[in-house]
């Protein structure tokens, strides 16, 4: 058995068996731990059922935080291709302004012709991460308090 | 958590691993899918980074610290930024690892091994400031595009290594020679071969200094995989990103380095002021040499609430580029005010200074302590933010952290 899960060979059914095995034996394994284990079962269910890549939460595309709107599939396709969707999230931008920086991106990044999708995309992006205005500093925000012993 | 990861690893991962193997199951994964271990590996993990660490993007991986997770003198490795522009090397080999010298201004091509420059070199070891040129860049309105960091794209760890100017003697470097450009393993996000993620330099000048080393440790263990690992060109003071990692390669050019993130925007500010917001030619932007002078209140964390007629004991660093902090002072009254409070000499140059000492609140409320430090030739870190630039660089803005007196 633990030959099988050695050494994988490609398109050999000689190895399917073992294979199977180690297959079975693993999710017993995580089966037993599951049931073992104390607390936090459930968000173990999360977690592996996260591997849906189209499941949208509270209006978040769950896999790449994205908001879902008109426009998601086309900025999930060519944009995290390429880049985290977290570099997009964090970054408030104008219509002028994404425009350039997909131009960057085609010049010096490989990123291919937009054609279509360039407004459906930059039209996604505007809408939902609109810029904010932060003036020349802004108030400190999210304090998180605690008593400090001295 | 521990055995949430352990299913993400063991469970998942194993069982893709035995999946992907054979091809009768992987024809059952949707197209374009790629399991949870490894879509999702677990960056804290996977660099030793302190869970606290703030992540701001996963392709390249890059990540900050918090100002009260830089509170120790010497910044260890869980606590130092991750800041990439490609993808990290694969397969590193230490020992078919070379590093070539060449360029229009070697006298001739050389190329060592790893073994080669630790027995042929004197060993030498600095503490060593790295801020990445964009930190702070979160506050600039225009937003500047690229990593929104905070505050915690800075550190200072010991490095060491064997002096770049040895090295360049040993090679022989012509009358002509005025810049130095590196290269590294990394693979650009494309993963084009023929691109380079990030391939920076500096003049001769700077590469000529005692402190501008090429490091094989850090903290006195090999280097971390993300910051470098085999071999790293250090130079502390300047952007972070003149440190290439994975050094392979230094080119010794006749003109300034032309590689990838030297021209346009990138590490680039308007050569003179311009208004936020404000278009700038490209003719018109000046490269970043020395980081300006910058501090940091790492203790305590933001947010203290404490007791009416105790005192408060701060602590934090100083730094300011090529040159030294010769001032530090806070401020509890909204920049009204300024009072010193001690700061070390640096350890060596280039390495960030420490301050400290007890502060007093006159009554009970809210305040904010502002750090404020002034370098050798007196310039003083700004409260609001500086300059504008297109990629939102250098901002050196005092340090703020809120306390309640109760």
């Amino acid at each position: 058995m633990m030959k099988g899960k050695n050494t994988p060979t490609e398109n050999s059914s000689k190895y399917k068996w073992p294979i199977v095995a180690t297959v079975f034996f693993l999710l017993m394994g995580v089966g037993v731990w599951y049931f073992i284990g104390p607390e936090e079962s459930e968000e173990e269910i999360e977690e592996i059922s996260e591997i849906d890549p189209n499941r949208v939460e509270n209006g978040i595309h769950v896999r790449t935080g994205l908001i879902e709107a008109e426009g998601l599939q086309e900025v999930i396709n060519n944009c995290t291709t390429c880049h985290s969707s977290k570099l997009i999230i964090q970054n408030r931008m104008g219509e002028e302004q994404w425009n350039s920086t997909i131009r960057w991106m085609q010049e010096t990044q490989g990123l291919w012709d937009l054609g279509d999708n360039q407004k459906i995309i930059v039209d996604y992006l505007t809408t939902n991460y609109p810029l904010l205005k932060k003036g020349r500093r802004k108030a400190l925000s999210n304090i998180e308090w605690y008593k400090l012993d001295q | 958590m521990k055995r949430r990861n352990f299913v993400k690893k063991a469970g998942v991962g194993a069982v893709s691993t035995v999946l992907l193997s054979d091809i009768v199951y992987r024809n059952l994964l949707p197209k374009g899918y790629s399991p949870l271990a490894f879509q999702e590996p677990d960056p804290f993990k996977m660099f030793h980074k302190d869970p606290e660490m703030v992540l701001l993007n996963d392709k390249p991986w890059n990540m900050e610290a918090r100002a009260h997770l830089l509170n120790d003198d010497v910044t260890p490795n869980k606590f130092m930024f991750i800041r990439n522009n490609g993808i990290i090397p694969e397969d590193i080999d230490v020992s078919t690892w070379q590093l070539k010298i060449d360029g229009e201004s070697v006298v001739n091509t050389k190329t060592y091994s790893l073994a080669d420059l630790k027995s042929k070199f004197k060993h030498y070891t600095y503490q060593l400031t790295l801020e990445c040129g964009g930190n702070g860049r979160s506050e600039f309105d225009p937003p500047a595009k690229g990593n929104q960091w905070t505050i915690g794209a800075v550190s200072c760890a010991e490095w060491t290594g064997v002096r770049l100017k040895d090295v360049l003697e040993d090679v022989g470097i012509k009358d002509d020679a005025v810049y130095i450009g590196y290269h590294g393993a990394d693979i650009h996000l494309s993963r084009n071969p023929q691109k380079e993620p990030i391939s920076r330099g500096m003049p001769i000048a700077k590469a000529m200094q005692d402190e501008t080393i090429l490091a094989f440790a850090m903290n006195g263990e090999d280097i971390p995989l993300t910051h470098g690992y085999p071999l790293r060109l250090v130079a502390g003071g300047w952007p972070a990103s003149v440190s290439g990692k994975w050094l392979n390669g230094i080119s010794i050019r006749n003109k300034i380095h032309d590689g990838e993130k030297m021209g346009g925007s990138s590490y680039r500010v308007p050569c003179e002021t311009v208004a936020p917001g404000e278009k700038v030619d490209d003719e018109d932007m000046c490269i970043i040499e020395s980081m300006p002078v910058k501090s940091l209140i790492t203790y305590p964390k933001s947010g203290a609430i404490i007791n009416e007629g105790k005192s408060l004991k701060i602590r934090g660093h100083a730094w300011a580029g090529e040159l030294e902090v010769s001032e530090m002072e806070y401020s509890i009254d909204f920049g009204s005010s300024w009072k010193s409070i001690h700061v070390q000499k640096p350890v060596n140059r280039l390495a960030w200074q420490h301050f400290g000492g007890e502060i007093n609140f006159p009554k009970k409320g809210y305040y904010e302590i502002w750090a404020r430090a002034t370098d050798t030739n007196g310039n003083k870190q700004p409260m609001v933010l500086p300059g504008w630039n297109p990629k939102g660089y250098l901002n050196n803005a005092c340090h703020r952290i809120a306390v309640k007196v109760v």
